[in-house]
């Protein structure tokens, strides 16, 4: 057997695919976060709550429905993208003239009030969600066994996420985004529908935390407050990316993933605070974060 | 008789609570060049971006080719046949020069022809070089040309320019003189803001000068000698 450090190399590998699986789901909702930042320059604290919403979706899709995981994958992000809508139009869209701390306040609210929603009906303890046929078993690399569903999810995500950037930086509709992010007034002075495109920018952030929670739904467990456990962890790693930066929050989602899974390995009563840790050193060395600008 | 091209009647505007705007009132015929003169802070930049529905609060009447725009938000006014450039440019720095160009959408109901890429190319060579440098490498000549170009490809046939003369070489102020009296001779219609008199002055065929958010002096451009002294009174700082 191998060692590395005097750590059994295939332990060091499952905690570093595991980093790697942490680390998409940091990366889609972190994703969703800072494309939401970067036009509305709202926090959007219901993020968690929409991710958790995502999971549960596909859950009942199942349960009630018999709808399958990947039926669920793309209904989800489709009705999660539509409250999305409702939410920026019902209430969002009053608040952007006031103070960061009302929509961040207000969003805080929905949050408690999902989870709430979902706590009351399915209680606190998780259900569980089978991992679908195609992607049971685990295949044998030699060096490592991986289960295929984990890789799914490293792929499904990074393939979302790489997408999700190709948009925004490579085609026309990405640069009314950006343009939209830099100086929305003029760009609505060129005759573009501006608060349509907000109201779907929001949408289409909240569907990718859906996303996320499908994913997340067969490996951990779907619970009222799921939501909740991440969205700290994912708020830090936007400050250590940067906020509004696309590629810089897919990079730091993924790259803390990895960083927390071999603190696992390494000193496992620090995995927890490391993301932290990391926060506290970025802020002190890169004020605007890792691929933040100063503003 | 044919409606003018933009039409103010006693317009107030506000950003805010400061009142900016005290019932102006003027009209751009079509195919005629006016420029806004007057001192900083007198209301004029203020005045373009009102008939854009950028400012706060506006109350009175502006109408865009005999349609009342007061209720309209900006992205519909704009599509009356509008092409802006605002006084900083407003080159997006996240944009290549292409993006820039390419960024505002053809008109929904173009009055003028709207200008081809290879067109806007031909006039302006140096955006041709520089297509895919971000918008704020260009030089400051270069942006302007930029900001000018990327409002013909829409198919407005209403410019609103504000201080395009602003902080550039003479020889470029030159040039954009020169493509001033072009879009002149292909009709089109121009309003635009000017410190810069002597930029101005051959360009016009009428005169408005702004003094507290009102007008305080108007005048075609053939009285411009007989005027010129109650004008530099007014310009003086």
């Amino acid at each position: 057997m191998t060692d590395l450090f005097g750590i059994p190399l295939p332990a060091l590998l499952s905690q570093l695919l595991l980093g790697l699986v942490n680390g998409s789901f940091y990366a889609m909702l972190s994703l969703g976060l800072a494309v939401i930042f970067g036009l509305l320059n709202i926090i959007n604290f219901a993020h968690g709550a929409l991710y958790m919403m995502g999971a549960f979706l596909a859950w009942m899709g199942l349960e009630y429905l018999g709808l399958n995981y990947w039926v669920m994958l793309l209904l989800a992000p489709l009705v999660v993208g539509v409250l999305g809508i409702f939410i920026e139009r019902l209430l969002l869209q009053w608040l952007y003239k006031l103070d960061h701390i009302y929509s961040l306040l207000l969003t805080f609210g929905i949050t408690l009030v999902l989870e709430g929603i979902f706590r009351s009906f399915y209680g606190s303890s998780g259900q569980q969600y089978a991992v679908p046929d195609a992607l049971q078993g685990a295949t044998n690399l030699g060096f490592m066994v991986l289960p295929n569903y984990r890789a799914w999810v490293v792929v499904a995500s990074i393939t979302v996420c790489l997408a999700v950037w190709a948009l925004i930086e490579k085609t026309s509709l990405g640069a009314t985004l950006r343009a939209g992010t830099e100086n929305p007034k003029l760009v609505q002075a060129f005759g573009i529908n501006v608060p349509r495109m907000i109201t779907l920018t929001y949408a289409g952030g909240v569907a990718l935390a859906a996303f996320a929670g499908v994913l997340a739904a067969p490996i951990l467990q779907v619970t009222a407050l799921m939501g909740s456990n991440l969205i700290i962890v994912v708020f830090a790693v936007v400050v250590i990316g940067g906020m509004g930066s696309i590629l810089g929050s897919i990079l730091t989602g993924l790259g803390l993933g990895v960083i927390e899974g071999l603190t696992k390995v390494f000193y496992p009563e620090a995995s927890s605070t490391v993301v932290f840790v990391v926060m506290a050193i970025v802020l002190l060395v890169r004020p605007a974060g890792l691929f933040g600008k100063e503003k | 008789m044919e409606s003018p091209a933009i039409e103010l009647s006693d317009v107030h505007a506000w950003y805010g609570e400061s009142h900016i705007l005290h019932g102006i009132s003027l009209s751009v015929q079509k195919g005629q060049v006016l420029t806004l003169l007057g001192r900083n802070g007198a209301g004029r930049t203020t005045t373009l971006r009102a008939i854009m529905g950028l400012t706060g609060e506006r109350r009175g009447s502006i109408k865009v080719h005999g349609v009342e725009t007061i209720g309209m938000p900006t992205h519909t006014i704009a599509h009356l046949g509008l092409g802006y450039c605002p006084e900083e440019r407003g080159i997006f720095a996240s944009l290549t020069t292409e993006e820039n160009l390419r960024l505002p959408p053809l008109l929904s109901t173009p009055r003028s022809t709207p200008m081809s890429e290879e067109a806007i190319y031909t006039m302006f060579p140096n955006l041709a070089e520089r297509r895919q440098s971000p918008g704020t490498r260009l030089s400051g000549g270069e942006q302007q040309m930029l900001a000018v170009a990327r409002i013909l490809r829409t198919g407005a046939d209403i410019l609103l320019l504000d201080e395009i003369s602003e902080g550039l070489a003479p020889v470029i102020v030159q040039a954009l003189a020169r493509m001033i009296t072009t879009l002149k001779a292909q009709g089109f219609t121009i309003l635009m803001v000017e410190q810069n008199f002597r930029f101005a002055a051959p360009l016009a065929d009428y005169f408005i000068v702004v003094e507290h958010g009102e007008v305080a002096l108007s005048f075609p451009a053939v009285e411009l000698a007989t005027k010129q002294a109650e004008l530099d009174v007014l310009l003086s700082v």
